[in-house]
């Protein structure tokens, strides 16, 4: 874990309001893992005052790629950073997706920015010798933002590109046409589509982790505001920066 | 060389900056980001004599220069601390302020003594002041009677620095402050949270689940200042001031108004090496004005109290 004062060295708008910065620190690249997080300042002042936890979209060379969407004036700050604007950057955090372990087949099931975390993990899995197939949900086509992924399935939920409606209905469609090997899930996406995900996993008997966020102050488990009910356990709540972003599924109440 | 430290009942704090509870967990889970040991203090996340799970999500809502949060005491337990947490915490040169926090006077002294038998503490702090429990917290620290009731029980328990954190969410902070002192406590911390709230338009809803919480950061600090400035008017007690404290400047500003030290604690959120810079930037400040001991700013406001509103009813 580095605390870094790093210069940006790239940004682009992908879709209407979804943007791609990268960083370069070849510390946080050479230490981190798929499905783990950098904790950034957006500003130097007191607005925003807290960090911004993001999941590392992906690697390139000693650079570290976000992929966000403009939410709120943290993100709007950071989405107008231009090459050579200095980052205080906390990271990597959190535990990494299991990439590695008993499956053949990776289905990354992902809804809206939610696929912010999944080109790391592709590269990950392509290392590992997994086969890769991945669903990609957005309310529109405008808003797909399929790039550096591998052998990808489109939804919307408004039909202009893809499967119309839920990427959770395309993947139980698919499901029903196709045998995967071995298959294990990898989800990050809204909450709903989470829950969606995590029961549709459970039916099917398949593994499913899945990325979450919280609304953390820290990222280091300092202030324990980012509380995750367990399903399991002596204690009731995990905490999403230092026992997650990563979880099973089946260890976690999602409400 | 100006001298940094200053100590509180025979108890040495290296320097005049600590770290305020629950923003520093236990000192281990940023070993790697900050020297401990530049600290003149650690004060411990709270603890009770049950582990406590804490309040639902949401916790944490960020305001304009502040945040607001609603953990309800989440903590290991005093048991745990002590097998768990406690022997790490030993081995770091610098003075460990265990913080405690109870539901009831009995389990106040329960926790203590139980402490009392360790090695490695520096002393406590009591926390009656978390706005987020239903039981302890603000029923306590808002009760005049009650905050001495518990400092008087406790005094007895231990002869190590007594520390009362108090609660500005009352009338007049000074008569907390002056209770407590003649109960027997060592040193007051002044302030705890300010009760505040947030709430979400598109769902009509309240943003942190027990609806209200306790707000932190900048946008407190000149509520801190005159609250410490008030305390420092009736005790003879020292005061560690706490209040959004970002920086070297806000430090001074809190001792200049009459704290003997500082706690820093929203500020370790956004860079856990917080403190460790705003000790050096009190230590280079105090050079530059040609000091011996940074002590010398202690109250060193210069004002001509006849403008003072605050007299007029304190």
């Amino acid at each position: 874990m580095f605390q870094r004062i790093v210069a940006v060295s790239f940004r682009n708008e992908l879709a209407p309001g979804i943007f791609v910065v990268r960083f370069r620190s070849q510390e946080i690249a050479s230490s981190a893992a798929a499905g783990q997080f950098v904790n950034i300042r957006c500003g130097d002042g007191c607005l925003p005052l807290l960090r911004r936890p993001m999941s590392i979209s992906r690697l390139v060379g000693d650079e570290v790629e976000l992929l966000f969407n403009v939410v709120g004036q943290g993100t709007r700050m950071l989405a107008a950073k231009r090459a050579g604007d200095m980052l205080d950057v906390l990271g990597p955090l959190g535990v990494p997706f299991g990439s590695r372990g008993d499956f053949s087949t990776a289905v990354i099931v992902a809804g809206g920015v939610g696929v912010a975390p999944f080109p790391f993990l592709t590269t990950q899995l392509a290392r590992e010798g997994k086969q890769v197939i991945t669903f990609l949900g957005a309310r529109t086509a405008a808003q797909l933002t399929p790039q550096n992924l591998e052998n990808v399935q489109l939804a919307t939920d408004d039909g202009t590109q893809g499967y119309c409606g839920t990427v959770i209905g395309l993947l139980e469609a698919y499901l029903s046409r196709n045998a995967l090997s071995k298959p294990k899930i990898f989800g990050c996406g809204p909450t709903n589509m989470l829950k969606a995900l995590s029961g549709f996993a459970k039916r099917a008997g398949i593994e499913c982790e899945l990325s979450l966020e919280g609304d953390m102050a820290c990222g280091l488990g300092l202030c324990q505001g980012c509380p995750i009910e367990r399903a399991n356990g002596e204690k009731k709540y995990a905490l999403v920066c230092t026992e997650g972003p990563t979880f099973n599924s089946k260890d976690i109440i999602l409400r | 060389m100006v001298k940094e430290s200053f100590n509180i009942r025979g108890v040495e704090f290296k320097n005049r900056v600590l770290v305020a509870s629950g923003t520093f967990g236990y000192g281990d889970e940023v070993k790697d980001l900050v020297d401990v040991s530049k600290l003149g203090g650690i004060c411990t996340k709270s603890l009770s004599w049950k582990p406590r799970d804490g309040n639902p999500p949401r916790r944490i809502v960020e305001t304009p220069s502040g945040m607001l949060n609603s953990i309800g005491l989440a903590n290991i337990g005093v048991h745990t601390f002590i097998s768990e947490k406690l022997p790490y915490l030993r081995t770091l040169d610098t003075a460990v302020m265990v913080n405690i926090a109870a539901s009831t006077v009995q389990e106040y002294c329960d926790v203590l003594s139980l402490l009392e038998r360790e090695e490695g503490i520096g002393g406590y702090e009591i926390n009656v002041s978390c706005p987020n429990v239903r039981e302890g917290g603000l029923s306590f620290g808002t009760d005049c009677s009650k905050t001495k009731e518990i400092t008087a029980r406790l005094r007895p328990l231990t002869e190590k620095p007594l520390i009362v954190k108090l609660t500005p969410n009352v009338t007049h902070i000074s008569e907390f402050a002056r209770a407590v002192e003649e109960a027997g406590a060592d040193a007051v911390s002044v302030i705890n949270t300010l009760v505040g709230m947030a709430v979400d338009i598109r769902t009509k809803k309240p943003k942190l689940s027990t609806v209200t919480g306790g707000l932190s950061g900048p946008a407190i600090k000149p509520v801190a200042l005159a609250k410490v400035y008030e305390a420092a008017q009736v005790v003879h007690i020292p005061i560690i001031g706490i209040g959004g404290i970002m920086t070297a400047e806000d430090a001074i500003e809190f001792l200049l108004v009459g704290a003997t030290a500082v706690q820093v604690g929203t500020a370790n959120f956004i860079d856990p090496a917080a403190g460790v810079k705003i000790a050096e930037g009190l230590r280079t400040y105090a050079q530059a004005q040609g000091l011996q001991d940074v002590g010398q700013l202690v109250g060193a406001m210069e004002s001509d109290l006849a403008y003072s509103v605050l007299q007029s009813w304190l």
